[in-house]
Order: structure tokens, then C-alpha cells, then sequence
């Protein structure tokens, strides 16, 4: 019998067993061996590696995208990140209910106090997603850097992240789409959503949002490596209190809100 | 030992004609319909991106959730070692198949790109229920298919109870499966109790048997074969069980729900400030889909069968309207972002949402049913799926309990 994973050629590996079929024996015994105990520890050491990661005592990958939204800075009446990111991706921009919507601003009222304020809401990015979860061919998908994405090739279309997810962030295309952007594919009949402009960001850019807000001077928004302590977002969320919304959740939304 | 006979129908009389042709209509008009949705995009039905799932999930649900009812009669048979409900349990297994598909064609039809589908089989999410469920349907339609095999065939008729201990096991896990696609979705204020999972148990058992009888009644009537008194009371007696229990299990789901904290919005909403959906939970899923059936079934006076038709409609009409209040009324109450305070955007925000069920949407939805009827209509013709009689003697040769078996004159020998 050959062993295709051996680097001995095949004429010498013949005649050595010839030779000495006992050692071969011995040989086949440790192979078998070392599968037996393959097999026996890999379910075990991946139950510990997902613990662990679970725990926050291995982490999984350096970098985690997210988002410190300031709704203390952010200007009510201003949507120029709503625009650049309506620009930026192909979107209409139309507000009827079957319009795709990936960014939006909204307001809330304290009844009590009328204390008010407005803030941009879109995909939280989570760490654990609810739509991700929920996807049936895993259409819905984390990148390994924390940027949840739909792929329009194995989304089905059934709205299930739709209605899984907490924060209203994933919109249906229910229209035709014209005048797709080539970083930004779109298509009618599936599930889509904030991506936190990755094309961007892989070519060292700034979220289409995130950059129209700096340049309005409002600063209401901060981008960066939540993983890296040495990033701004990672100092601001370390200095100052923050919160996400629907933390009770559970899904550790990258996207973090202070004065709200 | 005499035994039961099953007969094809002839399906010759002009009513049967007639009926395969509008189901048959039925099913073309829904194929079109899903075709022009394919075609424009879904802005054409009244379906939105807050309104996510409408009147083809309503009874996509209900045909799912009606088909794992519909094969107790069998597994009461099988499982349970009650005899006299064996001749029904052909048209048990029909009817469960028949309503699955129908409820499955709604659901693949209504999909964004249902050309993908296929991925949902190459690429499995274990950790999606809709991906378990993808299984769980099809393998229902193995099971039955072969539980049905092993019912119609003499020599495997011995193993039957095996096999429907598996078809009943799977029906459980199945339903389960059902109620879970919305009892895992947390971030829903209606959806979000895992007693939705017994709750879609304990529906299907009634649902099903409606289902079921108004079939089974209504095909006996039509061919003018016998259907016995005693029989008919042994399956109100269940219709019975099973519709209270439903109203039981209901209101057990809307008390906790009016005990637990943050959940009283969605339960002033449903029982009280709905609009629509209040007056559907009220007057149809309690009154006609419940009160009424039980209370026409356990007083009224008139001939029994009649009774039987009408309550088991009424339960039909009921459960349609409870899953269009619990599906729809449940995304139009508004998604709590920030408890506590009044919100606003453009993307309707704590608001309640609308919905308006359009034409395309509609015909797809009514075309499940078409589709089960059509399926149970060619079923029955090339078939022997309806016993050639279910008067109460015919039943009593297969064991009635507590009874001692007779050789009853409207028995036919088998071929």
C-alpha cells in the first residue's frame, strides 16, 4: 500500500519493508496511534479554543472595527452622513417603506423631560449577530475583522436577518437597481445592509459617513481598531462612558454611543 | 378475516372535474403571481422592510404547521394502538404531505432568489432553525412517503408502527422547528418565549384535524360513501381536546407576556389598541376559531357531521387569523430600541407599521392551498387512499375496544 503523504520514494520505501516489515508494522501502529488521538482531542481542544474565545481569553483576531457615535456633537437637522453614504453606495435615498435605508437618523424624546437627541443609527457590527445566526446558507457573514457583510450570491432572499435583527439595520432590495457602484454590488430580491464601507476601509479610507461628518466639523463620529488600545476610539471609549443600544442583547454591537 | 377495503375514486363526475380545474387555476395563478414578483421586485406586494413577512408566510405557516396536525389521526392508529381510527390514517398521510408541499411552495415562491436555494443545502448553518427546518420538511416528506408505502403495502403493514413512531416523532420535531423560527427571534416583543414551540405543537393538533375533517367529511358526502356516528363522536371528542386546549395554551402565552416586564406594550397592542389585529384576535382566532367550535360542538342539537364541517371551517378561519396576528401584528408592533423614550426617523421608527396585503402577494398565499388540494385530488383518484366505507361496523372489525367485533354487512373483502 502507498502512503501518499510520504517523502520516502516509493522503490526505497518497497525495499525497506521488505526488509524489515516489523518496523512497518510498528510504523502503521504509531500512524494509527496518532489518528486514534487525533480524533479523540480535536473535539475537546475545539470546545476549549471556542471557551476560551468566548470568554474574551483568546482573541480571535487583532483588529475589530467600530464606531464611537458622539450624539452630543451630532447636529439635529444635519444628514450629511446619511447623504455620503447614500452617494457612496448607489442608494436612492427614497424614504418609502420599501426603500432600502443602510444609514438613518434618529430622534428620541425623554416624554418626562423632553431632553432630545439625534444620532445616526445603522448596522451595529456586531460580534455576535443576530443575522449571521439566524442565516440558513450563511449569506449573512462576520469578517474576521468584526465587519458583518451579506453575500448576494448565497443570500436566498427570505428576510429572516430581517426580522432577526434588533436594530432594523438590514433592508430587502425590492426594486430594480440601476447605476450600481462597482465597490458596492446590489441586487433586487436579496438581504443588505451597512458594511461599514469595507472597500474603504481596505484601501486605508474612512467610512463614506464617518468622513462627511469630519468634514462638516461636527466630529460626531469616530472610526477605528477597537481591538488596538493605541487607537483613538479605543482611548476616547476608555476615557469617557459609553454605551450600545440593546446591550441587554447580548450582541456586543462594534458600534458604541455616548449622550444617549 | 375480512378486512377494510380502499378505493380509488372514479373522478369522473363533473364536481371533481370542477375541482381540479380551480385548484388547478389557483396554482397557475399563484406560479404567475411569484413570477411577477421575480420580475418587478417585492415593492409590488404590500410586504415592506419593517412588514418583512405577509400573507404567503401567514399560510405558508399555517399549511406547515396544519400538515404535521393533519398525521395524528395516523400516529393515534399507529402509535397509540387505536384501531378504529386506522382507515383514516391513508388519508392522514396524504393530507400531511399534501399541506407541506402547499405550505412550501409559498414559502419558496415568496423567496428574493429562490435560484439560490440550493445553497442552503451546500453551504448548512447549523446554528439557523431555518436551516434545521430545511431538513426537518424534507425529511418529513421521506418519512410519511414511506410510512404511507409501508400503510398500502400487505407485507410491510406489520412494520407500520415502527415507522409511524418515527413519522410521529418527526412531526414533533418538526412543529417545534416552526415555532422556534419565531420563538429565537429575541429582539421581537411577540415572538420572544420559547413557548411558542408547545404553543405550534398544540395548534397543529387542531388545525390539522379541522383540516382533516372537513377533507374527510366532505369527500364521504361526495361519494356518497357511509361515514359512521360513532366514529364521527370519537373525532369530535378530539377536535374538542384539541381546540381548548389551543384557547389554553393562548392564554397562558398572552399572561405571561402580561407579566413579564417591557412586554405590556405588545399585549395592549394585541388585546386592546390593535385595531385589526385585536379585532381578529377577538372575534375570529377566539370567537369563530374557538368559543364557537366548542361551543357547536359540545351543545347544539343539529345533525352532526353539519356541525362538524362548520366548526372544524371555524377553526381553519381561527387559526389563519391567529398567525396573521401573531406573524403580522408581530413586526407591525414597533422594534423597542430605547426603551422609555418616543422615537422618530426615517425608517419608521417607533411606529406602528402598516400593512396592506396587495394582489401578487395574495394569489400566492390562496395557491398553497391550492396546490394541497390539487395534490389530494389526483392522490385520492390514482390511489386507494379513502376506505370504500367507514360506517361504525366496518370500524368495529378492526378492533374496536371495549366492543366485540362483528362481521358487519358493509364490509368489503379485499382484493
Amino acid at each position: 500500500m502507498t502512503d501518499p503523504d510520504s517523502f520516502v520514494p516509493q522503490d526505497t520505501k518497497a525495499q525497506a519493508e521488505s526488509e524489515d516489515s516489523c518496523d512497518v508494522g510498528r510504523r502503521r501502529l504509531l500512524a494509527m496511534a496518532g489518528g486514534v488521538a487525533v480524533l479523540a482531542l480535536a473535539p475537546g481542544v475545539t470546545v476549549w479554543a471556542r471557551t476560551m474565545r468566548a470568554k474574551g481569553l483568546v482573541d480571535a483576531h487583532p483588529v475589530r472595527y467600530g464606531l464611537l457615535i458622539d450624539a452630543n456633537h451630532c447636529q439635529s437637522g444635519c444628514d450629511a452622513c446619511v447623504r455620503a453614504c447614500n452617494q457612496y453606495n448607489g442608494l436612492s435615498g427614497q424614504t418609502g417603506p420599501d426603500n432600502a435605508q443602510w444609514i438613518r437618523k434618529v430622534t428620541i424624546q425623554d416624554p418626562k423631560t423632553g431632553f432630545t437627541r439625534t444620532f445616526p443609527v445603522m448596522c451595529q457590527h456586531c460580534a455576535k449577530p443576530a443575522c449571521v445566526a439566524v442565516c440558513p446558507t450563511g449569506a449573512s457573514f462576520r469578517r474576521a475583522d468584526g465587519i458583518v457583510l451579506v453575500d448576494k450570491h448565497r443570500c436566498i432572499g427570505c428576510r429572516y436577518c430581517l426580522m432577526a435583527c434588533p436594530y432594523q439595520a438590514r433592508s430587502f432590495v425590492a426594486h430594480k437597481v440601476d447605476d450600481q457602484k462597482p465597490w458596492a454590488p446590489r441586487g433586487k430580491g436579496t438581504a443588505e445592509g451597512c458594511t461599514l464601507c469595507v472597500e474603504r476601509i481596505d484601501r486605508g479610507k474612512l467610512p463614506a459617513c464617518v468622513a462627511a461628518c469630519a468634514r462638516r466639523g461636527h466630529k460626531a463620529m469616530l472610526f477605528g481598531n477597537l481591538h488596538d488600545p493605541q487607537s483613538a476610539i479605543a482611548k476616547r471609549l476608555a476615557q469617557y462612558a459609553s454605551t450600545t443600544i440593546r446591550a441587554d442583547l447580548g450582541m456586543e454591537p462594534g458600534v458604541h454611543y455616548r449622550g444617549i | 378475516m375480512a378486512t377494510l377495503a380502499y378505493r380509488e375514486i372514479g373522478g369522473k363526475s363533473g364536481r371533481y372535474w370542477a375541482l381540479v380545474i380551480g385548484s388547478g387555476a389557483l396554482v397557475a395563478a399563484g406560479l404567475g403571481a411569484a413570477l411577477y414578483m421575480r420580475a418587478h421586485g417585492h415593492h409590488v406586494t404590500g410586504m415592506t422592510n419593517q412588514i418583512v413577512w405577509g400573507m404567503p408566510h401567514v399560510f405558508a405557516v399555517f399549511l406547515i404547521v396544519a400538515a404535521s396536525g393533519a398525521l395524528n389521526v395516523a400516529s393515534i392508529a399507529s402509535v397509540f394502538g387505536r384501531s378504529p381510527y386506522k382507515p383514516l390514517a391513508r388519508l392522514s398521510g396524504l393530507l400531511a404531505v399534501a399541506l407541506l408541499i402547499g405550505g412550501l411552495w409559498n414559502l419558496v415562491l415568496d423567496l428574493g432568489r429562490p435560484g439560490h436555494l440550493l445553497d442552503a443545502v451546500m453551504f448548512p448553518q447549523w446554528r439557523s432553525i431555518f436551516a434545521w427546518n430545511i431538513y426537518l420538511y424534507t425529511g418529513f416528506l421521506v418519512v410519511v412517503g414511506f410510512y404511507l408505502w409501508f400503510l398500502m403495502e400487505r407485507r410491510l403493514e406489520r412494520h407500520s408502527k415502527t415507522i409511524g413512531l418515527v413519522a410521529f416523532l418527526w412531526r414533533l420535531v418538526l412543529t417545534t422547528g416552526t415555532g422556534s423560527i419565531f420563538g429565537f427571534l429575541a429582539a421581537r416583543r411577540a415572538y420572544d418565549t420559547a413557548l411558542l414551540a408547545p404553543l405550534f405543537i398544540i395548534l397543529s393538533f387542531a388545525f390539522g384535524l379541522a383540516v382533516f375533517l372537513l377533507v374527510l367529511i366532505t369527500a364521504s358526502s361526495a361519494l356518497s360513501r357511509p361515514l359512521g356516528e360513532r366514529l364521527l363522536k370519537r373525532l369530535k371528542g378530539l377536535l374538542v381536546v384539541f381546540v381548548a386546549a389551543a384557547l389554553y395554551f393562548v392564554a397562558v402565552y398572552h399572561l405571561t407576556n402580561l407579566y413579564r416586564a417591557g412586554y405590556r406594550g405588545i399585549e395592549s397592542f394585541v388585546l386592546v389598541s390593535g385595531g385589526v389585529y385585536t379585532l381578529l384576535f377577538w372575534v375570529i382566532q377566539v370567537g369563530v376559531g374557538g368559543v364557537v367550535p366548542l361551543v357547536l360542538l359540545l351543545t347544539a342539537k343539529t345533525r352532526l357531521a353539519r356541525r362538524m364541517v362548520v366548526a372544524s371551517a371555524g377553526v381553519v378561519v381561527g387559526g389563519l387569523a391567529q398567525l396573521y396576528v401573531l406573524i403580522i401584528g408581530g413586526q407591525a408592533y414597533p422594534l423597542r430600541l430605547f426603551p422609555g423614550f418616543v422615537v422618530h426617523s426615517s425608517f419608521y421608527d417607533g411606529v406602528i407599521h402598516p400593512y396592506v396585503p396587495h394582489w401578487p402577494e395574495t394569489v400566492l398565499a390562496v395557491s398553497g392551498v391550492g396546490v394541497t388540494t390539487l395534490i389530494v385530488l389526483i392522490g385520492v383518484r390514482l390511489l386507494p387512499f379513502l376506505p370504500a366505507s367507514l360506517a361504525d361496523e366496518a370500524i368495529d372489525v378492526h378492533g374496536h375496544k371495549g366492543r366485540p367485533a362483528q362481521a358487519p354487512k358493509s364490509v368489503v373483502p379485499s382484493p
